[in-house]
């Protein structure tokens, strides 16, 4: 088992608190009286709070960033009959995205001031979603992290369906059976492979699926590896949104309350990216390999179409969902490159995505809070009532847009140089004959469309709505208020602060980047 | 080489923080700062202005050491050096990405434009911007821009540059949409509209500059390294590199190993980077955000839109040049040639006074671009024009301003005139640019324009190739309408009789600021080009650009040594370069600035010709011109529609199509689950409920029996027991 | 005299009883129809007991017997007010909630 790093050293029950504080919160905030909303609202922010301290004292104190492998490892058997084990631990991927995930619940609770009908059963399940996306990051068995998943589904359905807009029933049950046909494909597979192999544990699966180890039977003329592999990329894809599977996220970005949204497009598309990154790729590497350009083609058909279908709507916060649809588009094609720019440049625009677009979420919420519609082309010159209100937008919309000193600059650029440096699908003719390009070279010159279209429904969007003769009905107008910018502040410092340093969050992917790639490359 | 020590370095870097701690005490103070902060940010960028100023009079100016002046911070032991990716040492070098300063004669003399031209701005906005509602932020976000240009100059790396291209993309696109916040502004959605044009246009050519860079980056080091394995080159396996002087060293070896031949793919990545110049440096097809820009504040217009931001796409084209195969040039040279004469022709007829201004400036765009496209001495003659031209150019723009400004913001041309007496300081300011931009010899135009006809001919003569010989007709017509328009401008702003009686008897002089900044500028576009200071000025050879900036020690390689373009895509640089070609230029020069100059004396000063017959009889080709020749229609109607159309079709695909598809699925399982209900229902249950019934029905008949009456019971039970015993008895 | 005697006047006795309850239309008879039937067996028990091999059993079962008919009287009257009392009748055929 040294796989999982077990030294004693190394034990840490760290991680389990950090999972199970929301959980302490929810029984605190379960046990006030529901009147006392101001008392809840407290309760949650204190138990957002303190896992966001103890995340942040792990990432710059407890994380040793040179260390290969998982740290501060946990592990016990749980349900011994059946081999599961509890064991959870964090590397450079993980890590992360947990202090992500922290920041993002902590930011959602001031801006769940102004959800209707708002309740104390609101918070609760606020708090159940934050154990079940911190469990999801954490988890080292594939039974547990398949619990996680499963526990991450359920308040999410109903954050949506209750606190949600008027056609909030169709959107959660829309996304609940999205995801929940993704999680049985994940079960399946998982299944699978314990039979195959008498074990749930992700080290121990990469360690045989590095080895060749798999014995299952083709089935269908395929692969043992490749049915695993399509079930749990399918499974993952779902949640990025992949190009195919991506039409959930709109309706449910668009009914969702502002602080859902968030969550949803900052954390939980990333477990997408970041379950392929864990639980499927380096499982499976070999129909990886084999894959890799098809992966590649729907991360580029979703950075252009996502960008196209983002400049075709009128709604506000649809045409954000839309740029997320695009945005994730880098994360596939980056990790499908098989390059170290590719993948770091993946892994960074998890993180960078998470910030930028939970920002103009937020931003979207400040505007429908006021007018109570997002129709695009009913604003105008907004920027005259609301002066900081346009300063902070434009900090949001242009960190998506990828303008450089902002962080989603350096995460597209390291995933479009590294997408034109991939080797995948070159034929030794086409190297020999010093044409050096290949299927990834061409998908990069086409995601290039998608950049220039990124710039073009931001811009309109933005004119549309800021600039130009103010509308009448919008005068009077209040300018972002205090509470609006405690939420917006840390994530736009954070898309300044990495756009200019993103060694910020690099050198803490670096190692374990760097280890995957080994692991990839030593298929193919 | 390096003659910088980190102290000096020290000093560049301040030069590049001062406009950033300028641009964040502004943003967050500005507002309840006396004077909304204005003297901050032109006093820190007078400090600014000293130092550049210092800089390059001590160290570039004043180099003596041997070889040529070239200092990279990178490798100076101590220089400031900036890791961008990674802190961590364990990253290998081609994975992270390590920046530092680059200070060269180009650089040096670049910088020093930026600090000087930027002061003088600075200053005159302080005057002209006076009582606008969003001064503060006006003078932040200039400070902001002046940071990024001067961020791009010292750029040791292109991805660095290309970081601060886009950040002066950005800035660009704000101080643009600088009226479409101010509710008084008549302007507003035009400004709006302006920003989003500027911003997006760009964006094209910057995309393409990355692809190309992206390239360079991946291919350089495999061609070399492929190179090296079959042993046409010597030396260490090289790693992917950003840095400028990797790029040459790598490809000065590739071109070497080849023969003087560019791989094929060192077009294509050529092309793609001279994109970006298109983009940035308003040439032909993406010029059309540049005349829209003009929405912006005058300031801005001088300083973004004319000497500093457009031709960062030229100084790219210096920087890049060796990367260049004599193919790209030629494309180089068609571009810039032809964006010259045809932005000249409708700077003919346009009568907004900036917006000659704006279509002068990308027809000079396209001298320099064209100038770097000759593939010989026209690099140094274009990046030279690049310096005298944001001089002369800036100066034009605020005089201009200054025109505005006295004329209460008119900007029409047609209702000015005898504007010479009431600004008297504007007028000599502008007649001295004018008479620089039309390369009147001793003034700063004419060194570097003349320098450009002069490598066009001699490119021509060495090598008859299309590109240079469209150059070569294109660019003196190009030179003699723009003597034309320009003093078409002089005569209908400053002479004859005033025909708006009420605008001419208002218009004043303007404040000192403002002419202040216009005669430092003119002077500088009066002297900029030779300085006087040494030598003859009358000799065309040997002025300080010149000295500083020559072609044999531009690229210094990062073994040492310099780069050996006549090797490589250097074409033109015989012996006639100097005198043969020169002589015919003079000539050249002079007759199409006589021409031009009388020609617009004949119309527009002595009124001989009316202008109106000339237009009338040109007829369409007039309004064709006049229209810009219908380019921004052309677009609206084909990319901008297309573009739309396809965001529309695939929404439509993804709502009916995508989600349709997930819907059907959906609409299935709930087809299907109402038919297992039905079956359910009717089949299964329905066998359940018919066995029911049946055991109703007959527990309905035994319900007969069952009258609850005891004594019937107990009769039953004895009849029973009777029975049974009968039976018994009996049996 | 033998047992049979014994037997017929026990017999003679449950039928009566048998009819009684049958045939009555006040409850309060058929009450005493069942106390006739108990009898009837108590009968059969002594005289079994007088006739058989000398154990007391069968007389300890005629007095449980009697002792059980005094309580089954007690509840029987009790029952009875209350049918009388819910139905307004003595009349077994009218308490007929069995039926449902």
């Amino acid at each position: 088992m040294d796989l999982l790093n077990l030294n004693p050293e190394n034990a840490s029950t760290l991680l389990s608190w950090l999972t199970f504080l929301p959980l302490i919160g929810m029984c605190v905030v379960l046990m006030l009286p529901a009147s006392n909303l101001r008392a809840i609202k407290i309760a949650t922010g204190l138990f957002t709070f303190i896992p966001l301290v103890l995340a942040t004292q792990m990432y710059f104190g407890t994380f040793d960033k040179t260390v290969s492998g998982y740290q501060m490892v946990q592990h016990f058997e749980w349900i011994k009959v059946l081999g599961i084990n509890y064991s959870v631990g964090v590397d450079g991927l993980s890590m992360p995205l947990l202090w992500l995930t922290t920041i993002l619940f902590f930011v959602a609770v001031p801006a769940s001031e102004t959800v209707p009908r708002l309740s104390k059963s609101y918070f609760v399940l606020l708090l159940l979603l934050e154990l079940g996306v911190l469990g999801v990051f954490v988890s080292l068995d594939f039974f547990l992290f398949y619990v996680y998943w499963e526990v991450m589904l359920l308040p999410m359905y109903f954050l949506i369906g209750i606190w949600g807009g008027p056609q909030r029933e169709y959107a959660a049950i829309k996304f609940f059976l999205y995801t929940l046909a993704g999680s049985v494909l994940m079960l399946i597979a998982v299944i699978a492979l314990r039979l195959d192999t008498g074990t749930f544990s992700i080290p121990e699966l990469v360690a045989i699926g590095k080895a060749g180890g798999f014995t299952g039977p083709a089935l269908l003329g395929m692969s043992f590896t490749t049915w695993v592999f399509w079930f749990l990329f399918i499974a993952f894809a779902i949640k990025i949104p992949a190009f195919p599977f991506h039409t959930w996220l709109p309706d449910a970005h668009v009914q969702a309350p502002t602080p859902i949204s968030v969550i949803l497009a900052g954390i939980l598309l990333k477990l997408g990216g970041y379950g392929l990154l864990r639980g499927c790729f380096p499982i499976v590497p070999d129909a990886f390999h084999h894959f890799a350009y098809v992966l590649g083609v729907l991360g580029v058909i979703a950075i252009v179409y996502g960008a196209y279908v983002a400049l075709g709507q009128t709604d506000f916060k649809k045409m954000v969902a839309y740029s997320s649809v695009s945005h994730m588009g880098f994360v596939l094609l980056g990790m499908a490159a098989l390059t170290e720019w590719g993948m770091n440049g993946a892994a960074l625009q998890m993180f960078t995505h998470g910030i930028s677009s939970a920002a103009c979420f937020l931003v979207v919420g400040v505007v429908y809070d006021r007018a109570h519609h997002r129709d695009l082309n009913a604003f105008g010159g907004l920027a005259q009532p609301m002066p900081r209100y346009w300063a902070l937008a434009t900090i949001a919309f242009f960190a998506s847009l990828g303008l450089p000193g902002m962080a989603g600059f350096v995460s597209e650029a390291l995933t479009m140089v590294g997408a034109f440096q991939s080797q995948v699908g070159w034929t030794d003719e086409a190297i020999a004959s010093g044409w050096m390009w290949g299927p990834f070279q061409w998908l990069t010159l086409i995601a290039t469309i998608g950049i220039v279209m990124t710039a073009a429904y931001i811009l309109w969007a933005l004119q549309r709505v800021f600039l130009g003769t103010l509308n009448e009905k919008y005068q009077d107008f209040k300018d972002i208020s205090a509470r609006e910018v405690f939420s917006l502040a840390p994530l736009l410092i954070l898309c300044i602060v990495l756009g200019i340093f993103p060694w910020f969050v690099l050198d803490w992917m670096e190692v374990s980047v760097a280890d995957l790639m080994q692991i990839l490359t030593f298929a193919g | 080489m390096n003659t910088l020590t980190p102290n000096d370095y020290t000093l560049l870097l301040s030069v590049l923080l001062i406009p950033l701690l300028g641009y964040v005490v502004q943003i967050f103070v500005g507002r309840s700062l006396p004077r909304k902060g204005d003297w901050m940010l032109v006093g820190s960028m007078f400090v600014v202005m000293c130092i550049t100023v210092y800089m390059f009079f001590v160290h570039a100016m004043g180099h003596t050491g041997s070889g040529p002046f070239w200092n990279e911070s990178a490798r100076t032991p101590g220089g400031p050096v900036f890791r961008w990716l990674y802190n961590t040492s364990n990253v290998p070098g081609d994975q992270n990405l390590i920046a530092g300063l680059l200070y060269d004669g180009l650089a040096a003399s670049m910088l020093m434009v930026v600090g000087v031209v930027s002061f003088l701005v600075h200053l005159f906005s302080s005057a002209y911007m006076h009582g606008d509602r969003r001064y503060h932020i006006f003078f932040a976000n200039i400070s902001l821009f002046t940071f990024a240009m001067l961020g791009l100059i010292l750029s040791d790396n292109i991805l660095f540059l290309f970081v601060f291209w886009e950040l002066m993309g950005f800035m660009s696109y704000l101080l643009i949409g600088h009226f479409a916040h101010d509710p008084d502004s008549p302007r507003i959605t035009h400004a709006a509209a302006a920003c989003k044009k500027a911003f997006l246009t760009t964006r094209v050519g910057d995309t393409c500059l990355f692809f190309g860079m992206a390239m360079f980056y991946f291919l350089l080091p495999r061609e070399y390294n492929q190179l090296l394995e079959q042993g046409l080159i010597e030396g260490e396996r090289a790693l992917s590199s950003f840095r400028f002087a990797d790029l040459w060293t790598m490809g000065g070896q590739i071109v070497e190993a080849n023969h003087g031949d560019y791989p094929m793919w060192m077009t294509v990545a050529g092309l793609f980077t001279f994109g970006g110049t298109v983009g940035k440096s308003a040439q032909f097809p993406l010029h059309i955000w540049l005349p829209d820009a003009m929405e912006g504040p005058t300031p801005v217009s001088a300083m973004i839109h004319a000497a500093t931001m457009v031709a960062a796409g030229v100084f790219l084209l210096g920087r890049m040049f060796p990367m260049m195969s004599p193919e790209v040039l030629q494309v180089v040279i068609a571009v810039g040639a032809f964006t010259a004469l045809f932005a000249a022709t409708i700077g003919c007829t346009v009568n907004d006074i900036k917006g000659v201004l704006a279509y002068s400036t990308i027809s000079q765009l396209g001298f320099m671009v064209a100038a770097i496209g000759t593939g010989g001495l026209g690099l140094v003659a274009g990046l030279f024009h690049m310096v005298t031209h944001a001089f002369f150019k800036a100066c034009l723009f605020l005089s201009a301003g200054s025109v505005i400004h006295g004329c209460h913001h008119e900007q029409n041309m047609q209702k000015m005139g005898g504007l010479r007496k009431k600004m008297p300081l504007t007028f000599l300011c502008m007649l001295i640019c004018t008479l620089a931009i039309a390369g009147m010899p001793l003034f700063s135009g004419y060194y570097s324009k003349d320098r450009i006809i002069a490598s066009v001919i001699d490119s021509t003569l060495t090598q008859w190739r299309g590109g240079n010989v469209f150059a070569l007709v294109a660019l003196p017509l190009a030179a003699m309408l723009t003597t034309f328009y320009m003093f078409r401008l002089i005569f209908l702003t400053f002479f004859g009789e005033p025909r708006d009686h009420h605008l001419h008897e208002h218009a004043h002089e303007s404040p000192w600021p403002m002419t202040g900044a216009l005669l430092g500028l003119a002077s500088l576009g009066l002297f900029g080009g030779h300085f006087w200071l040494a030598g003859d000025p009358l000799s065309i050879n040997g002025t300080w650009f010149t000295n500083l900036v020559e072609w044999q020690n531009m690229y210094v390689t990062s073994r040492g040594g310099s780069l050996d373009l006549t090797q490589m895509n250097m074409v033109a640089v015989g012996e006639h370069a100097e005198k043969t070609g020169h002589i015919w230029a003079i000539g050249v020069s002079m007759t199409v600035l006589a021409l031009g100059f009388f020609a617009a004396l004949w119309i527009y000063g002595l009124k001989k010709l009316d202008p109106a017959r000339i237009t009338g009889k040109l007829g369409l080709v007039y309004e064709a011109v006049r229209d810009k020749y219908y380019i921004d229609e052309v677009v609206n109607a084909t990319v901008v529609r297309g573009t739309m159309g396809l965001a529309k079709g695939q929404t439509w695909i993804d709502e009916n199509i995508v989600d349709g598809t997930v819907l059907g699925v959906g609409r299935l399982g709930r087809g299907l689950g109402t038919l297992c209900a039905w079956i359910d229902k009717h089949i299964v249950d329905g066998a359940v409920n018919w066995l029911a019934n049946t055991t109703q029905a007959l527990g309905s008949v035994v319900r007969l029996l069952q009258t609850g009456r005891i004594q019937q019971y107990i009769s039953f039970a004895v009849g029973g027991a009777l029975l049974l015993a009968a039976f018994h008895i009996l049996t | 005299m033998g047992v049979e005697a014994y037997m017929g006047v026990a017999g003679m006795l449950f039928v009566l009883g048998i009819v009684c309850i049958i045939s009555r239309r006040n409850i309060l008879y058929v009450l005493m129809g069942i106390e006739m039937i108990l009898n009837a067996a108590n009968i059969n028990f002594v005289a079994c007991n007088r006739f058989g091999n000398g154990g007391v059993e069968g007389r300890m079962f005629a007095i449980f017997v009697i002792i059980l008919a005094a309580a089954e009287a007690a509840v029987a009257l009790a029952i009875v007010l209350n049918v009388f009392h819910l139905f307004q009748s003595v009349r077994p055929s009218d308490a007929d909630m069995l039926r449902d």
